[in-house]
């Protein structure tokens, strides 16, 4: 990194008008109906979702009906895969007897594209919110789990003799020892699969769905309306780039221990 | 309080340590010296009980080792990896005495002590990244001093600081640990710290690690790190264990293998 700091990054921004124009031009000179010109997606994002009253922050009925469920999922699917993760992951990554035997089957499961089990999916739940929320369960669940694995079994060894030189009991190892120790690569294995939720997310609404922002896009390309498929697509890249975002801000005040400590070794 | 008894260990087919017999008393600082590679550093794990040794038995106040003993502590050399970079000095310090069964309170109280003692009360909020490695180092000391150990294990503590802060260190370790009363037993390739900071100091051999000589210190206390250095009766052992370390015989080679 040679430029620091929010200046730094402010300065790196002119990238974005840039391409904006650029893109803008494009679209007006082909002039394609499938190729909307995104001053007109601008407007048409507006129009959707944000010209509803002040009180609610601008958002209009649609967006609440369409954020809403589509934000829920997401979340509710991305924390129930954390958890699962996490606490399979730790149990895997302790237990190298565990790993052994369970290894062969985590790599089938994280072989399986998670779209193709739609059906199986819809069989053993009813359609609505269980199968998408499995669809985003399933889907991301690996990059969690495999990493707090990986994480909790390649703990530094002195951090562990010096546990067992202290006497700390097996609940206290795991949980002042193994875990911190293992927190940076849960994270990096929790932010993959955020952005990972979010594509499955669009992807379990296309399918057997009433509501939802991946409803709503199948909708509007099935009505042949080009600006509002792009106005979803905008709005999926925004939600994804916020969710990634605020995932770093978090991280880096859980983590702030180790990312400094890394700077200065 | 602490005896091996024809301690030996083989990893594989490697012999690290063969038939070690010693025996430290209460309150003495005894300095193992050797050359790399001759299994010190399995023989201070045997002690602590990190590994359980192939041949041979480790007693401590009479009981056989097993597990790792509550009335012991180590200082490792690798301070960066020891502490819990997730933790303040003062968490680290505090964390080992959840085994005697204290309360927050009291453990925050205790760990500040420590800190204190060791010159870093006013740094217990510290992160182990935000410290020197002589802090860093220092933290762990009072990590072992905190939990009040009968026995105290230290792994080339030294090893990895500067000479002054080594200095400074190895003062503060026989001003503590004699104001504690503890035993302590330091391993070290250093000939000149182990003259220096030992009561007692035993060689062991190229591997497999055996004892080749044991000398009693006598030098007048408290060691300064001058005046002591620049004693005849300092130059003069630094040199006998000098030669026992390199492997050269002389009397007190054969008054060890008759004992």
């Amino acid at each position: 990194m040679n430029r620091k700091g929010f200046a730094g990054r402010l300065a790196r921004l002119w990238i974005v008008p840039v391409a904006l124009v650029l893109w803008e031009l494009a679209t007006r000179v082909a002039a394609q109906p499938y190729f909307p010109a995104p001053s007109s997606i601008v407007v048409r994002i507006q129009e959707l979702w944000f010209s509803g009253p002040l009180t609610r922050v601008l958002l209009t009925d649609a967006a609440i009906e369409s954020f809403g469920p589509s934000l829920g999922r997401l979340f509710a699917g991305w924390v129930l895969a954390g958890l699962a993760g996490v606490l399979l992951g730790v149990a895997i990554g302790r237990s190298a007897k565990l790993a052994d035997y369970l290894d062969p089957i985590l790599q089938f499961g994280r072989a399986v594209p998670p779209p193709l089990l739609v059906p199986i999916f819809f069989a053993l739940f009813q359609i609505g919110t269980p199968t998408q929320l499995a669809i985003i369960v399933f889907g991301v669940i690996w990059p969690v789990l495999l990493n707090t694995a990986d994480g909790c079994r390649t703990v530094d060894r002195q951090y562990l003799e010096t546990a067992r030189v202290f006497g700390f009991s097996r609940p206290d190892v795991l949980r002042r020892v193994v875990l911190p120790a293992a927190m940076p690569k849960i994270f990096a294995g929790l932010r993959l699969s955020l952005s990972l939720a979010l594509i499955l997310m669009v992807v379990s609404e296309l399918v057997g769905s009433t509501s939802g922002i991946g409803y709503g896009l199948l909708t509007a390309q099935q009505n042949f309306l080009f600006v509002d498929v792009w106005a979803y697509i905008v709005l999926l890249g925004v939600l994804g780039f916020l969710l990634n975002a605020s995932f770093l801000l978090l991280e880096s005040r859980i983590l702030a221990w180790h990312q400094r400590a890394r700077r200065t070794i | 309080m602490l005896e091996l008894v024809d301690l030996t260990h083989r990893y594989g087919t490697y012999h690290a340590i063969d038939r070690i017999n010693l025996t430290v008393k209460q309150g003495e600082v005894v300095c193992v010296v050797g050359p790399s590679g001759c299994g010190k550093s399995t023989l201070l794990r045997s002690i602590a009980g990190l590994i359980k040794p192939t041949g041979g038995r480790v007693l401590l106040d009479g009981r056989p080792v097993e597990s790792t003993p509550d009335n012991l502590a180590v200082v490792f050399q690798d301070y960066s990896r020891s502490l819990y970079p997730w933790l303040s000095a003062l968490a680290n310090v505090s964390l080992p005495l959840r085994r005697r069964g204290l309360d927050r309170k009291a453990r925050d109280e205790a760990a500040m002590a420590a800190l204190t003692e060791v010159g870093l009360g006013t740094a217990a909020a510290k992160f182990p990244w935000e410290m020197s490695g002589g802090m860093q180092q220092r933290v762990s000391i009072a990590r072992a001093l905190a939990y009040r150990p009968k026995l105290l294990l230290m792994d080339e503590p030294f090893g990895s600081v500067d000479a002054q802060t080594r200095e400074e260190l190895e003062d503060l370790v026989l001003r503590v640990c004699a104001h504690h009363g503890m035993t302590i037993l330091l391993i070290t390739h250093d000939v000149d710290e182990s003259v220096y900071v030992g009561d007692r100091v035993v060689v062991l051999s190229k591997a497999p690690g055996t004892v080749t000589g044991d000398l009693t210190v006598d030098l007048p206390g408290p060691r300064d790190q001058i005046r002591t250095r620049e004693l005849d009766a300092f130059v003069k052992l630094r040199a006998d264990v000098g030669r026992m370390v390199r492997g050269m015989t002389n009397n007190n080679h054969h008054e060890v293998e008759h004992r």
